[in-house]
């Protein structure tokens, strides 16, 4: 095979699997641009494009509301689960202690655990509590299932650190704290940021648990909001599609901006978990 | 459990510091090299205990509190019956668990081993050399994994639709007469639900397995082309068996997404026609939360739960040891 033809039929494999990638989405924004009582069909794109579908859905579906519940969230999660998945990996990286490796196993437990399993126990508990309908209600139980991958992660950073830092710092007299602080966050950087942008993912596209947990509809996440969106207003195609678009919008923004990253800390992050 | 830390904190502080200080001298550096970065023992439990106690009030309890909840018959509201394995005994013999689980067969086929082989190839054939606009092409292929399930499920029910994207696409090939409602029909939900799965999944195995193949030194393919090996060959020899570690998180990651399926399902179908879609994830969702029935939907969330736990360990033991 000549390696001008070698080149051609790479990128024919590759146009393909792009064009099947981007289809759907395409067709959702053709669609949501339609004007209403227009038959849609398919990807077609609107002779003249109704760009207040956007603002309709807007105002109909509340779709300001679930975005402000959606950052609120991730917001404290994000930062939280991200201290505590430091504090913990650093202890489990760096230290030794009895009743270490059981630990540690349950942590990896909790990584495959399904929580479509748990959920059942969150939702009756937490309302004993009086936390369901509450953004605290789900904020909590997503600090809980985010920190184990993230104290994995964390304690595969400090495990790849070198001990010498470490013995030097405290020779100098540093205490554990100072060493963390001082020595090791700085090369630490990177780590963290891959997986506060994992749990910044995971935080905003979680559906189940903002589904049961959160019933009112004042409190919502986006993805709980677009899945009753879905159910209420099955028959408006424009409405919805315009709606799917103005929730994934923040999150795939943020993607492309920071693509390099979020694909290379996705993929060590499948294989390292 | 949260005061077992602070308990430790004023009581072994003393004692565990100044243990510390008067033996760092003497223990040779080899023995505390992971040990000692950070002196007493009881310094570990105080950086573990924030997580200890989210982990245990939001994972662990609610694990124990769900395997509770199978052994009693319970509307979520009322009293509760003790009844033993009774609702296991009872969802065991349930057509819709035996429909569910047969649906997560084909879950797993569309969600775990088409996308795996897609990207195997995908691999062996783009990852030889590099390739100019390969970041545009990234970036493309790995939208789905960033995108919200349930907006995927909304873009694709217009795919599905009667007068959605597929038929047309079916017209304009020729095939005059497609206006099937696609997640409608009892025949094709399933499949078409599946391929959803194929679809969000196969561009992340491929970046996996780019990123393998960027490992694997090149001495070995340059051997195998000496032997004579053409480029299947190479593949079966070379890529296939350097790629071990990736195929083993692809296929557990991807599996794990197969058996876990919920939001999609939710969206697109809600289980129907019927229950021609029906997985256990919504099972367990539909028997807590809208049927009444918190004991049987518990068991339904325990097996699933073991079936999960096997499976990944079944196939991470499997992957490994043909080494």
């Amino acid at each position: 095979m000549s390696s001008r033809l070698e080149r051609l039929t790479t990128y024919a494999i590759l146009f393909t699997f792009t064009v099947i990638v981007l289809l759907p989405l395409i067709s959702i924004v053709s669609v949501a641009l339609a004007p209403p009582g227009a038959r849609v069909s398919g990807l077609s794109w609107p002779t003249n494009p109704r760009w207040a579908n956007f603002s309709d859905a807007w105002q109909i579906g509340g779709f300001g509301r679930l975005l402000l519940s959606s950052t609120t969230v991730a917001a404290v999660v994000v930062p939280v689960a991200t201290v505590i998945s430091v504090l913990a990996g650093y202890a489990f990286g760096t230290m030794r202690f009895p009743g270490k490796s059981t630990l540690f196993s349950l942590f990896l437990l909790g990584i495959v655990l399904p929580y479509e399993a748990t959920v059942i126990a969150l939702y009756f508990d937490l309302s004993a509590l009086g936390l369901t309908d509450s953004l605290l209600g789900l904020i909590l139980p997503e600090i809980g299932l985010f920190l184990c991958f993230g104290t994995f992660w964390m304690r595969a950073f400090f495990l790849s650190t070198p001990q010498a830092l470490v013995e030097a710092a405290r020779i100098d007299g540093a205490n554990s704290l100072q060493i963390l602080l001082r020595v090791l966050m700085p090369l630490a950087r990177p780590a963290i940021s891959t997986l506060m942008i994992l749990f910044f993912f995971w935080s905003w596209n979680e559906f189940l648990l903002a589904l049961v947990l959160i019933q009112d509809p004042a409190l919502r996440t986006a993805p709980a909001g677009l899945g009753m969106f879905v159910g209420q207003f099955s028959s408006d195609v424009s409405g919805l599609a315009a709606g799917t678009i103005l929730v994934t919008a923040p999150v795939v923004l943020f993607y492309l901006l920071a693509q390099r990253k979020v694909i290379a800390g996705m993929l060590e992050g499948a294989v390292k978990g | 459990m949260s005061q077992q830390p602070q308990r430790g904190t004023s009581g072994v502080a003393r004692r565990g510091g100044g243990a510390g200080r008067s033996r760092t001298p003497t223990v040779p550096p080899s023995t505390r090299r992971r040990g000692a970065a950070a002196g007493p023992r009881w310094v570990a439990y105080a950086y573990l205990a924030p997580a200890l106690v989210f982990f245990v009030s939001f994972v662990l309890v609610p694990l124990f509190r769900v395997v509770g909840f199978s052994f009693y018959d319970w509307n979520g509201i009322g009293a509760a019956t003790w009844v033993g394995f009774g609702n296991y005994a009872r969802m065991l013999a349930n057509t819709q668990l035996h429909q569910s689980l047969i649906h997560s067969l084909v879950f797993i086929v569309t969600f775990s081993a088409l996308p795996v082989a897609i990207g195997l190839v995908l691999a062996a054939i783009l990852g030889r050399r590099p390739i100019r606009g390969m970041a545009f092409f990234r970036t493309i292929l790995f939208l789905p994994q960033v995108t919200m399930m349930v907006a995927v499920g909304v873009a694709w029910r217009w795919m599905y639709a009667e007068n959605g994207t597929l038929n047309q696409i079916l017209r304009f090939v020729g095939i005059e007469s497609a206006d099937t409602a696609w997640l409608g029909s009892f025949d094709w939900a399933l499949p078409m639900v599946g391929l959803v799965g194929t679809w969000v999944m196969f561009g992340f195995c491929m970046l996996l397995f780019l990123a393998g193949v960027g490992k694997i030194d090149v001495t070995l393919y340059d051997a195998a082309r000496v032997d004579g090996a053409g480029p299947v060959r190479e593949f079966f020899t070379v890529t296939l068996p350097g790629l071990r570690q990736e195929i083993t998180v692809a296929v557990i990651v991807t599996m794990i997404a197969a058996l876990r399926s919920f939001d999609l399902v939710y969206v697109t179908t809600g289980g129907g026609p019927g229950i021609s879609t029906l997985v256990p994830g919504f099972l367990i969702y539909r028997l807590a939360f809208r049927a009444g029935d918190v004991g049987a939907a518990a068991s339904v969330a325990v097996l699933l739960s073991l079936l999960i736990f096997t499976v990944v360990l079944v196939v991470s033991r499997l992957l490994r040891e043909k080494e």
